[in-house]
């Protein structure tokens, strides 16, 4: 049987001293990051008022909560909710649909190799970014001061915060297009719109027709929750319910959102396959 | 020089064309129909949401001038003229923001610990059980597809009014996003270190510990940061359903047309939010940094 030589241990530290003893910043930073993290993490538990007491209490609500809500049971108002549920599908579609057209342009200018003027396009990065920071709740608050409550407002509010979104998105997407297609347009005596139409908008299309319908998706579910302040939809009957404590339609109401999130999910991954095809998703 | 073309038979090329014409008759076709379909979806979509042109073009006005009016003191003057008037709620506000802040911050990170020690059972690779499995997708599935704000509103109610049910709220839904980001890495791991550790006869805990981890911490704790990014946009709003945070107070001053206090507050919300979107980014980009040189 073969013995493998046993190391020396006083050799190697000899050989590779910087293994053996690291300086003492590298081998404190991590303990020290750890134990920060750690006592922020405390002090937040402190300081939100957090205690064992109102933990179990809150817990033990918790637990009748969830038993009353079985079984999820719509009452009377089944026909209200699908009405609800149809106005937060198309809260979705049209908000979306609306902030894809109107970021479309506006990418364009945010984006390097249309724009090269630093000056130009930094405001206008700016611009998107200011309205990303804002949440979509915050913009519902805003348009419904504008148009009044009702679903209007709701599209109003994904219309906007989205744009913000697709417009980094898109514009992104445009920076990785080839430039080969649009210098060959230019080269067969194409003009500057000619180039973006011909050169750059069939390679960005699939990847914005992509992303547009994975927003669609993720803004059914902000669409479920802006009705929480009166813009319309499913999210309006669920926090009226939930302040009724009428917890068996809530958990009807959320069963739901769920089906139809999962609904809406399976379709748009099925048309995102049909457009860009099964080998550029993968 | 000439150069000599090679053409198909009449009869043949014949063929050919009919079968190509038809081929892009089909793909218009298709294309037409399509853009048919989504624009009878725009129209229902449009009758559903109630949207109405005819106020949308009335009121138009009043989105401008909102931003007018919230730019404008009590007084009528300017909002930058007079900064000490403009943010006179600033050590209350402040405080609030840092509430806020602190809420995402003990929420992500209680998700995230929940998340971690979730995410082994999930992924294909390391899950101990496929029964185990399906259970711990499913719970996942359901803490992400119900919007956090939700369980805030619910969990308002089971724990009362404050930032507790806002940090539970957020933790929750961090559970669901960063368990599926997480069982991703781990799903994408080199498993020859893990044979090699089992090699050794060691138990399943100390195969995620010696052989999964140190591959997959850099990539966890960037998504993690990613995490904290977004919920405290979230947590900015859970105010909205009385769980704590800066909202309470912007829902008031919008619902009670306090104008200047409104611009006040959005513009530090989204100052703090840009600060934390550009420290992320650079610990982000700091940790993958160190990835690649290493």
């Amino acid at each position: 049987m073969t013995q493998l030589p046993t190391p020396d241990s006083e050799d190697l530290r000899a050989r590779y001293p910087e293994v053996f003893s690291r300086p003492v910043s590298a081998r404190l930073a991590m303990p020290a990051m750890l134990l920060g993290a750690a006592g922020i993490f405390v002090f937040g538990l402190v300081d939100l008022d957090f205690s064992p007491a109102r933990m179990l209490a809150g817990l033990h609500q918790l637990g009748w909560i969830t038993l009353m809500m079985i079984p999820p049971d719509p009452g009377s108002s089944l026909p209200a909710y699908l009405v609800a549920l149809g106005e937060t599908l198309s809260i979705a579609l049209l908000g979306t649909t609306l902030a894809a057209v109107f970021a479309l342009p506006v990418s364009l200018l945010a984006a390097r190799n249309i724009v090269p003027s630093n000056l130009f396009r930094f405001p206008v990065r700016r611009f998107l970014d200011s309205i990303r920071g804002v949440d979509t709740l915050i913009w519902a608050l805003v348009w419904i001061n504008v148009v009044g409550l009702g679903p209007f407002a709701g599209v109003l509010a994904i219309a906007v915060s989205d744009f913000g979104a697709f417009g980094k998105l898109f514009s992104e997407a445009v920076e990785a297009a080839d430039k080969k297609q649009v210098e060959g347009v230019r080269a067969s005596g194409g003009n500057a719109l000619h180039e973006i139409r011909f050169g750059l908008m069939p390679q960005v299309l699939p990847v914005i027709a992509g992303q547009v319908l994975y927003f669609i998706e993720s803004n059914t579910r902000s669409a479920t929750i802006i009705g929480i302040v009166g813009a319309g939809g499913i999210g309006l009957q669920l926090a009226e319910q939930i302040r009724v404590l009428e917890w068996q339609k809530v958990s009807f109401l959320i069963l739901m959102i769920l089906v139809a999130v999962a609904a809406i999910d399976w379709i748009s991954s099925r048309l995102r396959f049909a457009i860009i095809g099964r080998r550029a998703v993968a | 020089m000439t150069v000599a073309v090679s053409m198909l038979p009449e009869q043949q090329l014949a063929v050919l064309n009919i079968a190509y014409r038809k081929a892009v008759a089909r793909k218009r076709l298709r294309l037409a129909l399509a853009t048919a379909v989504f624009f009878a979806a725009l129209v229902v979509a449009a009758l559903g949401a109630e949207v109405n042109l005819g106020t949308f073009i009335a009121k138009i006005g009043n989105f401008v001038s909102y931003f007018d009016r919230i730019a404008t003191l009590e007084g009528g003057a300017r909002v930058w003229s007079d900064p000490g008037e403009w943010f006179w709620g600033w050590q209350k506000w402040l405080s609030l923001l840092g509430e806020t802040i602190l809420i995402s911050y003990v929420g992500t990170l209680a998700g995230a610990i929940l998340a971690f020690a979730l995410n082994f059972l999930t992924a294909e690779n390391t899950s101990p059980a496929p029964w185990l499995r399906f259970a711990v997708r499913r719970l996942m599935e359901f803490c992400r597809t119900v919007p956090d704000i939700v369980f805030a509103l619910i969990f308002v109610i089971a724990f009362g009014l404050g930032p507790m049910a806002g940090v539970l709220a957020i933790m929750i839904h961090s559970v669901g996003a960063l368990g599926k980001l997480y069982s991703e890495i781990v799903e994408n791991v080199d498993m020859k270190p893990v044979e090699g550790v089992r090699s050794t006869g060691a138990s399943w805990l100390s195969c995620m510990r010696f052989a999964v981890v140190p591959q997959v911490a850099a990539g966890f704790a960037s998504y993690t940061l990613l995490r904290f990014e977004i919920n405290v946009r979230g947590a900015s709003v859970m105010g909205f359903v009385g769980a704590g945070g800066i909202g309470q107070e912007l829902v008031v001053a919008v619902r009670k047309f306090y104008y200047s206090d409104v611009s006040a507050i959005l513009l530090m919300i989204i100052i703090s939010v840009f600060v934390i979107d550009i420290g992320t980014g650079w610990a982000r980009g700091r940790l993958f940094g160190k990835e690649a040189r290493a």
